[in-house]
């Protein structure tokens, strides 16, 4: 890729961003405008990919919703996502937890916790 | 007619408004445009243009004809040399007048001539977008063409009959495009949606000519 263009990819990347990976539960604060008004909405769940790089990296978070499996990709550097959350780091061996997919009931939002792991 | 640059594709990339949309852009270096020549109606031409050069050359890979040429304008040696025709000698601009991405403001909408992507020898449904034929239940003729014409009358196959052949690689006007952002210090435009092309390829920007020109700057 040229230089210019990472150059110019790098301007629009956004410099703090919280540490969270594929496995972590998140809530994900997101813009949403609504007229004139602009609010916070969030989307919580577990961050099941993270994928891309520079200006183009981007995250699925899913969920449960009404019994109903709800997957959102976000991209990273999106003014719209104003700010990820981590409520609660998880440990996992992959990269895409796409087996959550498959899953019913309470194991579908399980994913092992930190401590229970490094205990 | 109006005054454009030359310039070379180098990629796309995406950029968020103010809003947080993304817009999909490609990146046109115009660095290094330089006027070689300014030619003018009333004067031997007899016609309104000025010649516009692009992209450095070694000075050894120059005839010496043309090198002249280029050190009579005041310019360094280039590889590309195009023609920006005027409707007017008071349209021209000084010969020692710097052409750089600020000719173009964000907002503005431009026409991008480029040379297309080769695709090498193809069929009529990519060449030509024929529907084809269905592939199965007995048919045989999935991707043909079909008929070319009738028998004795006329008894010949008319001109310009759409077969397969040679895709690619031709002169194509990307009409009405928006510039996103303009940015002299990096040399770069970046134009909204896709140009004609490969990266690296050279390309034409002008303003648009089926759209209104921004007002007076």
């Amino acid at each position: 890729m040229s230089n210019i263009i990472s150059k110019l990819e790098a301007e629009q990347t956004k410099k703090e961003i919280a540490s969270f990976h594929v496995g972590d539960t998140v809530k994900v604060h997101t813009r949403v405008i609504e007229g004139d008004k602009e609010r916070i909405q969030i989307f919580a769940g577990i961050v099941i990919a993270r994928k891309g790089t520079s200006l183009n990296e981007a995250f699925t978070v899913r969920k449960i919703s009404y019994g109903e499996g709800v997957e959102r990709v976000f991209p990273l550097h999106s003014p719209k996502v104003a700010k990820i959350e981590v409520t609660k780091p998880g440990r996992v061996r992959r990269a895409r937890l796409h087996y959550l997919r498959g899953r019913q009931g309470k194991d579908a939002m399980t994913v092992k916790d930190v401590v229970q792991n490094d205990a | 007619m109006a005054i454009g640059l030359i310039g070379k594709k180098l990629g796309m990339m995406k950029v968020y408004t103010d809003k947080g949309e993304a817009i999909a852009v490609t990146v046109v270096d115009v660095s290094g445009n330089s006027i070689i020549q300014v030619k003018q109606k009333s004067g031997k031409d007899g016609y309104s243009a000025i010649q516009v050069g692009y992209g450095d050359q070694k000075e050894f890979r120059v005839t010496k004809p043309l090198l002249g040429h280029f050190k009579k304008g005041g310019s360094a040696p280039k590889k590309v040399i195009k023609e920006f025709r005027v409707t007017g000698d008071d349209q021209l601009p000084a010969a020692d007048a710097k052409l750089d991405a600020g000719l173009f403001s964000a907002g503005q909408w431009v026409d991008v001539i480029g040379t297309t992507k080769g695709k090498g020898f193809q069929g009529v449904v990519k060449r030509w977008n024929f529907s084809g034929q269905p592939a199965t239940h007995g048919h045989m003729m999935h991707r043909r063409p079909g008929s070319i014409g009738c028998r004795l009358t006329p008894g010949l196959v008319w001109k310009n009959q759409k077969m397969p052949g040679h895709d690619g690689v031709e002169r194509v006007t990307t009409q009405n495009l928006k510039v996103i952002q303009s940015r002299p210090e990096d040399g770069v435009l970046l134009i909204s949606g896709a140009i004609p092309g490969n990266k690296g390829s050279i390309v034409v920007v002008r303003p648009a000519k089926k759209k209104p020109a921004p007002a007076a700057k």
